[in-house]
C-alpha cells in the first residue's frame, strides 16, 4: 500500500467520506486562477535563463506518438530522435521518455533499452477509458510486460462526473498495482472535467490513490493542457507534499507547441511548486511538435540566427 | 528566492523615452518658465538619479494658468460634445501609441515596476479617455436633465502614486463635460503630466484647455484658493483634504476629495484560498502598497489563519524586488525618502506596540528608497498600524470569528474607501457587502479598476465619485 493510501485510509473508507473530503477542499476562483496564470505568463525569460529553460524543457519531454497509423518503423524513428534530438549538437539533452500505445512498447524498448530514456505507454483503453476494468488491467499488464517504464492511464471521467469517486479511486489503485514497478501517470482529461473545482478534486483523488504523476489530458479532446489547469495541479502537488511528505509529478499534455509556451509552464513550476519540481523526474511535457521548436530556439541561442525547419529532424 | 531557475535581467529599454534636462510649466499651450524662475529636481526613486529639472509654479503662475483656462473655457464649452469627443479619442489613441514610452517614463519617475505601468497604469489611462470621450456627446442622457452645463475652470491636484492615471481620472471627465483644467502634479512625479502636455499638443487640443503646473503644496493651495477656479478636485492625504474642505467652505466652488484609506480584506474560511493569497498580495503590494484603496488590513477568519498565513508567507518569498525597469520585478521602489521615512516609522510603531513583524528574506538595493514587503501578525484594532494609513507595503493581519465580527471590525475605521470579501458562498458576499461602509467592495478579487465603475469613499476617505456616469456629476452644474 503506498504511503499516501495509508494516510488517507479514513478518507477512502466509503463513498461518502471520500466525497466529503474532496468537496471540502478549498474552492477555486476561476477568474483569479486564470489571472495568476496569465500574470506568470508575462515573466520575461532571457539569455542564460532561456538557455537553462530550453535544455530543461527538452529533458522533460515525453516524446509522443499516439496515432492509429503508428508502426514499428515510426516508433523506432521517434525513439531515435529521443536519444539524439539534434544530430548537429550531441550536447543536446535527451528527452525524458517516448510515449506510445501498448502494442508499440516493444518497438520503442528495442531502441531505448539501456539508455536513460524511458518508455511510457498509455493504457486503460486510452483515450476514452470506456472499457471494463479487466480490460484496462490487461492493457496495463501488456504494456508493462512489453517493457514500459511508465504507464499513462486515463480515469473514468464518466464515473467522476457521476460522483462515483470511490470507483475512480479503486480503479486507479488497481491500475497502480498492475503497473508494478512502472511509474503511474494518471490522466484526468481536464477538458472533460470542465471545472477547476473538479480538477482540484481529481488531483487529490489521484494522489491519494497513489499516482506518481498527475497529468492534464490525452491530447485527444478540444481543451488540453492550459497554464491555468497546470497551475492548479501544481498547487495540488505542492499542498499534497506539504501534508503527506509525498512528492507527486505533474505532466501537462496536448497543445504545448512552442518554446515560449514551454517556458511559461516552467515559470509556473518554478513559482508555484518550486525548484524541487524542476527535474524530469517530477515534471514532464506530453508533446510531439514541441521538441523541434525547442531545438530551433536552442540553435538560435547558440548561433545567433534561426536555422529553420530543415535543420531539425523530422521523425 | 534562490533557485536553479534564475531569471536573467530583462530590463525594458530606457532609450524609448527621451527626458529633457529641463521642463517648463505648461500654460496656454506653451511651455514656459515659472514667473519666480524657481526650479526643482525630480529624481528616480530607485537610484536617486536626477532625471530632470522642472519649473516650480508659484501663485503668479497659478494666476496665469487660471486666466488661460478661463479664456479657453468659452470656446471649449461651446463646442458640440461630439467635437470635444474627437479630441479625447485622439488623446486616448496617442496615449496608446506612446504607451511604452510613457510606461518607462512613469516607472523612472515614480519607482513602480514596469510590469505595472505597462499592464495596469497605461491601459487604464487610455481606457479612461476612451470612456469619457464616449460621454462627451451624450451628456443629455447622463441623468442630469437636458444639456447639463459645465462648471468652468477645474483646479485639480493629484498625488504621486499613479501620476498619469490620476491625471486621466481628473482630466478626462472634466474635458468631456466641457470644463477647462489647471492641474498640479505631485512634486516627486511631475514628468508624465508634462509629457501629457505634449500629448495634448499632438492632439491639437486648443490652447488653455489643459494647463499643467508642476510644483509643491503652496502651488496646490494657491490653485485651490484661486478666485477663478469653479471646481476643486483633489486626490491625496486626508490631512490636506481636510484643509482644502475648510478652504473652499462657503465659496461657490464645487469640490471632490479622494483621500486616504485602510481597506479591510476579509477572508472567510470557505474562501478560495490560493486566489485569496493572490488577492491579498495584489491588495497590499501592488504599487508597493502606495494605493489609497490598498487592502492594508487583512481580516482572516481564525479557523484558517494558520493555513492562510503559511501560504501567504510562502508566496511573499517569491516576490521579486529590485530594478523597476526589469520586466520580472514585482516590487519596486518607494516613491520618496519622505514616504520611506513615514513607512519605516509606522512599521517601527507596530513593533513597539507589540505586533509581530515578518518579511521574506530579500536584499534591498543600496541606492534609492526601498522597503521590504512586510506583514504584521497579532495586530488588534487598538494598534496604530490597524488604524493609520501606512501607504506602503505593510500588511496588518487581524482575525475574526464570525461574519458579524468581521463587518464590525472592517467598519471600525475612520476611513471607508475599499474592502474585499473572499468566500465561495455567494449569499455571504451579498450579505457582507451590503453592510460594509466602503466605497468599493471587491468580491474574490482586489484592486481591479475600470473606468465605467464609480470610485470614492465614505467617512474620512472623502466624498464625490470619480469614474463611470457618476464621475460626470462632479464636473457638471447639477
Amino acid at each position: 500500500m503506498p504511503h499516501s493510501a495509508t494516510a488517507f485510509a479514513d478518507v477512502t473508507a466509503s463513498d461518502s467520506t471520500l466525497r466529503r473530503f474532496l468537496h471540502g477542499l478549498p474552492g477555486v476562483d476561476a477568474v483569479g486562477l486564470e489571472a495568476r496564470a496569465a500574470s506568470l505568463g508575462t515573466r520575461s525569460i532571457k539569455t542564460t535563463a532561456k538557455a537553462y529553460a530550453i535544455d530543461l524543457a527538452i529533458s522533460m519531454i515525453d516524446l509522443t506518438t499516439l496515432e492509429g497509423a503508428d508502426t514499428p518503423g515510426k516508433v523506432r524513428a521517434l525513439a531515435g530522435k529521443a536519444l539524439n534530438p539534434d544530430p548537429t549538437d550531441r550536447a543536446t539533452p535527451r528527452t525524458a521518455a517516448v510515449c506510445v500505445y501498448p502494442d508499440m512498447v516493444a518497438a520503442a524498448k528495442a531502441v531505448l533499452a539501456g539508455s536513460d530514456v524511458k518508455v511510457a505507454s498509455v493504457a486503460t483503453a486510452f483515450p476514452a477509458g470506456r472499457a471494463a476494468l479487466d480490460v484496462k488491467l490487461a492493457d496495463t499488464r501488456d504494456a508493462v510486460a512489453a517493457g514500459a517504464d511508465e504507464i499513462d492511464m486515463v480515469i473514468d471521467r464518466g464515473a467522476f462526473l457521476a460522483g462515483d469517486y470511490l470507483k475512480v479511486y479503486e480503479e486507479i489503485r488497481a491500475v497502480k498495482e498492475a503497473s508494478g514497478a512502472a511509474r503511474l501517470k494518471v490522466i484526468f482529461e481536464t477538458g472533460e472535467l470542465s471545472t477547476y473545482d473538479n480538477i482540484r478534486r481529481a488531483s487529490w483523488l489521484g494522489m491519494i490513490a497513489g499516482a506518481d504523476f498527475i497529468k492534464t489530458s490525452t491530447g485527444k479532446v478540444g481543451v488540453n493542457a492550459t497554464p491555468a489547469n497546470t497551475l492548479l495541479m501544481l498547487e495540488a502537488v505542492r499542498d499534497f507534499r506539504a501534508q503527506t511528505g509525498v512528492q507527486v509529478g505533474v505532466k501537462p499534455a496536448g497543445g504545448i507547441r512552442t518554446t515560449k509556451d514551454a517556458v511559461k509552464f516552467l515559470v509556473l513550476v518554478n513559482e508555484t511548486a518550486g525548484e524541487d519540481w524542476l527535474d524530469n523526474h517530477w515534471f514532464r511535457f506530453g508533446a510531439s511538435s514541441l521538441l523541434n521548436d525547442l531545438l530551433m530556439q536552442r540553435q538560435k541561442l547558440a548561433t545567433g540566427r534561426y536555422s529553420g525547419p530543415d535543420y531539425v529532424t523530422v521523425d | 528566492m534562490a533557485s536553479a531557475f534564475e531569471y536573467a535581467p530583462a530590463p525594458e529599454s530606457r532609450s524609448v523615452v527621451d527626458i529633457a534636462p529641463s521642463y517648463g510649466l505648461f500654460i496656454d499651450g506653451e511651455f514656459t518658465e515659472a514667473a519666480g524662475g524657481k526650479v526643482f529636481k525630480t529624481v528616480s526613486p530607485s537610484t536617486e538619479e536626477v532625471l530632470s529639472e522642472v519649473a516650480q509654479a508659484g501663485a503668479e503662475d497659478v494666476d496665469r494658468a487660471v486666466a488661460a483656462a478661463r479664456r479657453a473655457f468659452e470656446k471649449w464649452s461651446a463646442l458640440p460634445g461630439a467635437e470635444r469627443a474627437k479630441y479625447l479619442f485622439r488623446i486616448a489613441r496617442i496615449v496608446q501609441e506612446r504607451s511604452r514610452e510613457l510606461a518607462v517614463l512613469e516607472t523612472l519617475d515614480n519607482g513602480k515596476p514596469i510590469r505595472e505601468t505597462r499592464d495596469a497604469d497605461l491601459p487604464l489611462v487610455a481606457a479612461h479617455f476612451f470612456y469619457y470621450a464616449g460621454w462627451a456627446d451624450k451628456l443629455d442622457h447622463a441623468g442630469y436633465g437636458r444639456d447639463p452645463r459645465p462648471l468652468g475652470v477645474a483646479g485639480q491636484v493629484i498625488p504621486w502614486n499613479f501620476p498619469l492615471l490620476m491625471l486621466a481620472w481628473k482630466i478626462a471627465p472634466a474635458l468631456a463635460a466641457g470644463n477647462t483644467v489647471v492641474l498640479k502634479p505631485a512634486e516627486t512625479t511631475p514628468l508624465s503630466a508634462l509629457f501629457f502636455a505634449d500629448v495634448c499638443r499632438q492632439a491639437g487640443l486648443p490652447r488653455g484647455v489643459v494647463n499643467i503646473l508642476p510644483g509643491y503644496g503652496d502651488a496646490g493651495a494657491a490653485l485651490v484658493a484661486h478666485e477663478g477656479v469653479d471646481k476643486v478636485a483633489f486626490t491625496g492625504s486626508t490631512a490636506v483634504g481636510k484643509a482644502i474642505a475648510r478652504q473652499v467652505a462657503g465659496t461657490r466652488k464645487k469640490v471632490t476629495l479622494e483621500l486616504g484609506g485602510k481597506g479591510a480584506n476579509i477572508v472567510f474560511d470557505d474562501a478560495p484560498l490560493d486566489q485569496a493569497v493572490e488577492g491579498i498580495v495584489t491588495g497590499i503590494f501592488f504599487n508597493q502598497g502606495q494605493v489609497c484603496c490598498a487592502g492594508s488590513r487583512l481580516l482572516v477568519q481564525e479557523s484558517v489563519q494558520d493555513e492562510l498565513l503559511d501560504a501567504l508567507k510562502r508566496r511573499l518569498s517569491t516576490l521579486r524586488l529590485g530594478d523597476p525597469l526589469d520586466k520580472n520585478t514585482d516590487i519596486g521602489a518607494i516613491n520618496s525618502a519622505e514616504q520611506l521615512a513615514r513607512i519605516s516609522a509606522l512599521a517601527d510603531t507596530g513593533e513597539a506596540e507589540g505586533a509581530e513583524r515578518w518579511s521574506p528574506a530579500c536584499e534591498l538595493p543600496s541606492a534609492g528608497y526601498w522597503f521590504a514587503p512586510t506583514l504584521f501578525t497579532g495586530v488588534t484594532q487598538a494598534h496604530t498600524i490597524a488604524r493609520d494609513e501606512i501607504f506602503g507595503p505593510v500588511l496588518s493581519v487581524l482575525t475574526f470569528r464570525t461574519p458579524d465580527e468581521a463587518v464590525a471590525k472592517a467598519n471600525n475605521s475612520q476611513y471607508g474607501l475599499s474592502a474585499g470579501i473572499w468566500t465561495e458562498k455567494g449569499s455571504r458576499i451579498l450579505a457582507v457587502a451590503s453592510k460594509l461602509r466602503a466605497g468599493v467592495v471587491w468580491a474574490n478579487t482586489f484592486n481591479k479598476f475600470d473606468p465605467t465603475s464609480p470610485f470614492g469613499g465614505y467617512k474620512e476617505s472623502g466624498f464625490g465619485r470619480e469614474g463611470g456616469r457618476h464621475g460626470l456629476e462632479a464636473y457638471l452644474d447639477v
